[in-house]
């Protein structure tokens, strides 16, 4: 078990060094140079020298990475050029709204989806089996955005007084929550039903129902535990779609989360705020998936018993 | 089931079709120019009409003809978008499983990395950065697409190359390119066409998304999800001008992954 787990977090470690390295290309492909960007087009050539001294760019390119990735390895991913402000400091300000829309469409979609792939699964082969998976395809098949857009709209035509943006109590949370989780529940929902039957065709369902367990006992106590497992690591996975999602979302209802700030740095081209944003996202998905490999390891004997057997 | 899945297979098949021939025949087939403002109604959307199907927008243009044209720079966007994909996703799953080892340990953990990045907001940044154009847009949605497709056929290739007939013809003294070329390629190359499909609902909707975004094809290019963007300030007084590119694009999307899944569904079976 211990073993595991650090080789799960040494291999983190790699992927985030691996991201680090894309969003250091980002700046890299810019056209614009960033002294520029920082001190304004009439800004004279003693100036930028400075800017350019300061931000380190007069020095080798493995000199800057390697500056970059020290730094943000202590948490310091640098000064936003338009805002001014430090990024770590904008991200933290901003996580919080992000995380509570996340952690409600994480939990939205699972609920969902679990329930439509046991439907699935109960009634498989028959028509309920065939019209769940219709749904669950046209479910992944919606464009995160229009939905949003429609939910605004239907909500618009049936009420003046539903809030129609911004993170503005409880009920403000409802729209974007089923904007963001009803493509994943689809998609978990698909996953399951074809886990469980395959986990239904397996020797020890046969043994189960050998020893005269009522069909739903089986499906419950024995089928499911083995399809949830999977489905858990796939949640994990999935986060790095759903904060693409988020982005999205954010847009559409103007949510003041990461998504929103990540949007508003692309378009004014605000250099260490995407780099931040987007690593920031990626070490969100690195920590989902540690925590999800612990979870597995505790919930799989297989995994938890390993050292002792 | 096995009839189900073929079912799903033809009606997605359809779907496709009918988008082919709307984006080859749009000339023909939409009654008004998609650039210029053809109601007399300008600086004001109106709602569908017999006249107009489905509405105009605040410029005056016909939205029905937008819709349709739209139809061409989301397929040409989407398939070709596919086709970076699949070439970067089937390289490295043939290397990754043909030679395994370390090769297959370096490829794969590239791919791990790709794979936490999330994709959209990957591809907003390099888009943002590079400028939206038409080759920029091929190239960032299949860079951040390919790693579904690399991780599915390096799992088939691996399980192709430990075939007996591989090893014949390694044994033969057959160079590895060769292998691969007449051996492993063909045999997972069903599994590549099925992939396609699929691939192609993925970067469909990776466009719209940037598109409603600003970072699609520049106008005045009709494009869906910039059509649905520029309604966003219109959703409540003429809720039609969202409404129908969003159709539109569920439909594309959703033809390709009934394609897709229902070929997946008859595969399992067989």
């Amino acid at each position: 078990m211990l073993t595991y787990l650090v080789r799960r977090i040494v291999f983190g470690i790699v992927v985030l060094i691996g991201t680090s390295l894309i969003t250091f290309a980002i700046a890299f492909l810019i056209p614009a140079d960033p002294a520029v960007a920082m001190a304004g087009a009439k800004a004279d050539p003693q100036t930028l020298a400075t800017i350019r001294h300061e931000l380190g760019l007069d020095r080798p390119v493995y000199i800057q990475y390697a500056r970059y990735a020290f730094r943000a390895a202590h948490g310091d991913l640098g000064r936003s050029y338009i805002r001014r402000e430090n990024v770590m400091h904008l991200i933290a300000s901003r996580f919080p709204a992000t995380a509570i829309l996340a952690a409600a469409a994480m939990v939205a979609s699972l609920i969902l989806g679990i329930l439509m792939g046991v439907a699935a699964a109960a009634w498989h082969g028959r028509a309920p089996d065939h019209l769940l998976l219709a749904l669950s395809l046209a479910m992944v098949s919606i464009p995160v955005f229009w939905l949003g857009t429609l939910l605004l709209m239907g909500a618009a035509a049936i009420t003046r007084t539903f809030p129609l943006g911004g993170f503005d109590g409880w009920e403000s949370l409802i729209l974007p929550t089923i904007t963001l989780a009803l493509g994943s529940a689809g998609y978990y929902s698909r996953i399951l039903h074809t886990n469980l039957s395959d986990a239904m065709r397996q020797d020890y369902i046969r043994t189960a129902r050998g020893k005269g367990l009522s069909q739903r006992e089986v499906m419950t106590r024995h089928a499911m535990a083995n399809a949830l497992l999977p489905l858990i690591t796939l949640a994990g996975l999935d986060l790095a779609g759903m904060l693409s999602g988020v982005v999205l979302t954010e847009t559409v209802f103007n949510w003041p989360g990461i998504g929103r700030l990540a949007f508003e740095a692309i378009f004014n081209l605000d250099i260490p705020l995407i780099m931040g944003t987007v690593l920031f996202a990626a070490f969100l998905v690195v920590i989902a998936n540690l925590i999800v490999d612990i979870l597995y390891a505790w919930l799989d004997p297989r995994i938890r018993l390993e050292e002792i057997g | 089931m096995k009839r189900y899945a073929r079912v799903m297979e033809v009606v997605g098949l359809a779907m496709v079709a009918s988008l082919v021939v709307v984006a080859i025949f749009a000339r023909q087939l939409a009654p008004h120019d998609p650039t210029r403002a053809v109601a007399q109604t300008f600086g004001d959307p109106a709602p569908p009409s017999w006249e107009f199907p489905m509405g105009t927008d605040a410029l005056g243009r016909d939205v029905l003809s937008r819709v349709i044209y739209g139809a061409q720079i989301s397929l040409t966007v989407g398939v070709a978008a596919m086709l970076v994909t699949m070439t970067i996703g089937v390289l490295f799953g043939l290397a990754s499983g043909f030679f395994g080892g370390k090769v297959d340990f370096i490829l794969m953990r590239i791919t791990d990395v790709m794979l936490t990045l999330p994709g959209l907001l990957l591809a907003m940044a390099f888009v943002s950065v590079l400028g939206p154009s038409l080759v920029v847009l091929l190239f960032v949605i299949g860079l951040v697409s390919w790693t579904g497709i690399a991780r599915v056929v390096r799992a088939e290739a691996l399980s192709v190359s430990q075939r007996d007939f591989v090893t014949a013809a390694r044994a033969l003294g057959a160079p590895s390119h060769r292998l691969i070329a007449r051996h492993v390629l063909p045999n997972v190359m069903p599994l590549i066409i099925v992939m396609a499909a699929l691939g192609t609902s993925g970067t469909l909707l990776l466009d719209a998304s940037l598109s409603f975004l600003g970072l699609g094809v520049p106008p005045p290019t009709p494009s869906w999800g910039r059509m649905i963007e520029e309604a966003t300030i219109y959703f409540r007084v003429a809720p039609w001008l969202a409404t129908f590119p969003g159709l539109a694009i569920f439909y594309a999307v959703m033809g390709f992954n009934l394609l897709g899944y229902g070929a997946i569904a008859r595969r399992r079976q067989t």
